[in-house]
């Protein structure tokens, strides 16, 4: 039935990608005119993983990279919560702070006042969803820049955390506790990790036979067969090929699979819902968003509370990590950090583009680099200015990226 | 035009007024839109015509005078509202986002089932919607960012048009276009019309206006410079736009005297 004209093919200027070399061409047009997507980070991350494994193989044995992992959940979070903000072309100054209140609260509410846990983390959270409100509701009513308010709620909750935990300095976590567990040992069963690992590449496959189903009843021309195994087999491939190897050491962290879950959460809120497409037309083009019906203020509020409550959960899960609440949690290199993975990621600091993957990408790229030098027993000094060079590149190659899709008429 | 609700228009402008700060741009505007009428807005540039659309859909706030939608007085004070009462406007700046593509900007606000898009659906809308426009957008799933001028126009047409509405507002739609998209255009805004719906027209191009509209509303400088019928002449159109030639401001002074006492017929006449 090739005679019926599909839909999306009726206009002869357009070039019909079919199969694998249309794919592969279609990809090289895309990096060409500066649509980058996730390779610079795959590029980055094999470099890093090459450098430091020669400098130092421990870096690459599977209980470090395991360690890795159980690292990077928590700024992960924190990182994926700055995404919804960077999107609306906003940014989110405040999130290490935050992150460190949070502990801060579990700490008191549940080793001090003897709150269950579970309680305690709401808390937090709610502490999160107040504070991002407060920063939407100013830029909202008065027009202050994100950028001043959360400077301002830097200071502010970084002295709230400082008096949160008084006199004492830090509170000590109990150990045998579920939160310290998860965030310290809890590893995923062999057959459970490996379980989990086949659903990526299977659901992409169930849902890309879904697709070309509906699309063909709708006439609509259909993606590629061969393209859609190779993506699904090859991703299966390489999360098997992962699993086993942290399967030879430790494990799979649990409390990075939950990570996992939750940035592919927000993924699907981002790309397949009414509010992720409003965050996105907010961040290209706010008037546009307006004139379309779009409440802009709500929607920086929801995501103004949306990033400080993960910023919460991330320090939550920190302060699990170190099975402790302390003065210094939260501050230092957090902030930085969480932002630098969202850009390195791919999220544009100049909103309207990015994912909730970015997030999960650029947290790799930065806590390897930060378990790297670590290994290498280089001074915190050094591993600042070598970090603070890697969030520069990453701005650079996202500027660069940026005006290159201008010119190629990308967005 | 011989239904009885024909009489009450769809939208009737009394005495709208725009101030910002010292300037006045709209100054006691009175406009009557009927269904299926088309309703050419000419004037030069500072007229007030941008002005008088952006109150119409939401976007700016009058600061005196009454609109009324079918019959009711309303305050429109946000985008959503107008969206909400039948109002589409296709703005002269397009309003459209670079960064997402043509369905999702089509269906921006209005997304097909908001918790599980349905892009299938939102997609072949989006084909046939440009199919009826003859619409020469090569992909729908290219960001705007890639189109020309003319496909931008086209796809903010769509846009407007998507959501079934009362009135539709084209801010100069046939500016950036084409020979054959002008054309396409123009008989869309008939088959609009048609359909038994409103539209407000505002461009600079006489030809387009004379060749759709049934009435054509002239502005000049923020106040209401006389109404014409489709068979005025060039000049006429001009002088009154440019407030030049005396014969025309007099015919002008006929002409509105005209057409309060006796809306309908004077229009058939």
């Amino acid at each position: 039935m090739s005679d019926i004209q599909k839909f999306d093919r009726a206009d002869t200027r357009v070039r019909a990608d079919e199969g694998l070399g249309g794919a592969v061409r279609g990809f090289v047009d895309r990096m060409r005119s500066g649509d980058l997507g996730v390779l610079p980070v795959l590029l980055g991350l094999i470099l890093i993983a090459i450098v430091f494994s020669s400098l130092n193989p421990v870096f690459m044995r599977p209980a470090n990279l395991t360690n890795l992992l159980f690292d990077a959940a928590a700024v992960g979070l924190i990182s994926l919560g700055v995404v919804f903000v960077l999107l609306l072309g906003e940014i989110d100054l405040s999130i290490g702070s935050m992150s460190g209140v949070a502990s801060a609260i579990l700490g008191v509410l549940w080793v001090n006042a003897g709150v269950p846990w579970p309680l305690a983390l709401l808390a937090a959270l709610a502490a999160g969803a107040v504070t991002g409100f407060v920063y939407a509701s100013l830029l909202n009513r008065f027009g202050m820049p994100s950028f001043v308010s959360t400077l301002a709620g830097l200071l502010a909750l970084l002295g709230l955390q400082l008096y949160l935990l008084g006199n004492s300095g830090s509170i000590n976590l109990p150990f045998q506790s579920f939160p310290i567990r998860f965030g310290q040992t809890m590893v995923m069963p062999g057959w459970l990790s490996y379980l989990l690992a086949v659903i990526p590449g299977a659901a992409i496959f169930a849902f890309g036979l879904q697709t070309r189903t509906l699309r063909a009843q709708a006439n609509l021309s259909v993606p590629s067969m061969s393209v859609l195994i190779v993506k699904a087999a090859g991703l299966n491939a390489i999360i098997l090929l992962a699993v086993w190897y942290l399967n030879q050491g430790r494990g799979v962290p649990a409390m990075f699979v939950f990570f996992v879950v939750i940035v592919t959460g927000m993924e699907y809120v981002l790309t397949r819902t009414q509010f992720g497409r409003s965050i996105l037309a907010v961040g290209g083009n706010r008037e546009a968003a307006r004139r379309a019906g779009i409440n802009v203020k709500h929607i920086r509020i929801y995501c103004f509370m949306m990033c400080s409550a993960f910023a919460a959960f991330g320090g939550v899960l920190a302060a699990s990590r170190l099975a402790s609440a302390s003065r210094q949690a939260g501050t230092g290199d957090v902030n930085l950090n969480a932002i630098a993975a969202a850009v390195i990621g791919g999220t544009s600091l100049f909103g309207g583009r990015g994912s909730a993957w970015s997030a999960l990408l650029g947290v790799l790229v930065i806590q390897a680099i930060s378990n790297g030098l670590t290994l290498l027993n280089l001074s915190s000094s050094l591993r600042y200015m070598i970090l603070g060079a890697v969030l520069a590149i990453a701005v650079i190659v996202d500027s660069l990226a940026r005006q290159s899709r201008a010119s190629h008429g990308r967005a | 035009m011989t239904a009885a609700d024909d009489a009450t228009p769809i939208l009737r402008l009394r005495g709208v007024t725009k101030r910002f700060g010292a300037v006045t741009a709209l100054d006691s505007i009175d406009l009557d839109v009927h269904r299926g009428e088309v309703v050419a807005l000419v004037g030069d540039n500072g007229a007030g015509k941008s002005t008088l659309v952006k109150i119409l859909s939401g976007v700016h706030a009058k600061t005196e005078g009454s609109i009324e939608f079918m019959g009711e007085e309303v305050q429109i004070d946000t985008p959503s509202r107008a969206i909400e009462l039948g109002i589409s406007t296709v703005f002269q700046d397009l309003a459209l986002c670079e960064n997402l593509d043509v369905v999702a900007n089509l269906f921006l606000g209005q997304e097909v089932n908001p918790w599980r898009l349905n892009e299938i659906e939102m997609e072949v809308r989006a084909w046939k919607l440009l199919g009826e426009l003859a619409a020469r957008i090569p992909s729908v799933r290219e960001p705007i960012a890639s189109l020309s001028g003319g496909q931008r126009q086209t796809v903010a047409i769509c846009r407007s048009l998507l959501l079934e509405p009362e009135i539709i507002m084209l801010d100069e739609p046939t500016a950036a276009l084409g020979v054959a998209q002008t054309a396409e255009v123009l008989n869309l805004v008939e088959r609009v019309r048609d359909r038994g719906h409103g539209v407000i027209l505002i461009s600079h191009n006489m030809d387009d206006v004379r060749a759709v509209a049934d009435r054509i509303v002239v502005l000049r400088l923020g106040r209401n410079n006389g109404t014409f019928g489709p068979e005025a002449t060039h000049e006429e159109l001009v002088a009154a736009i440019t407030g030049g030639a005396d014969n025309s401001v007099s015919r002008r002074a006929r002409k509105s005297e005209a057409v309060p006492a006796s809306a309908e017929g004077g229009e058939g006449a």
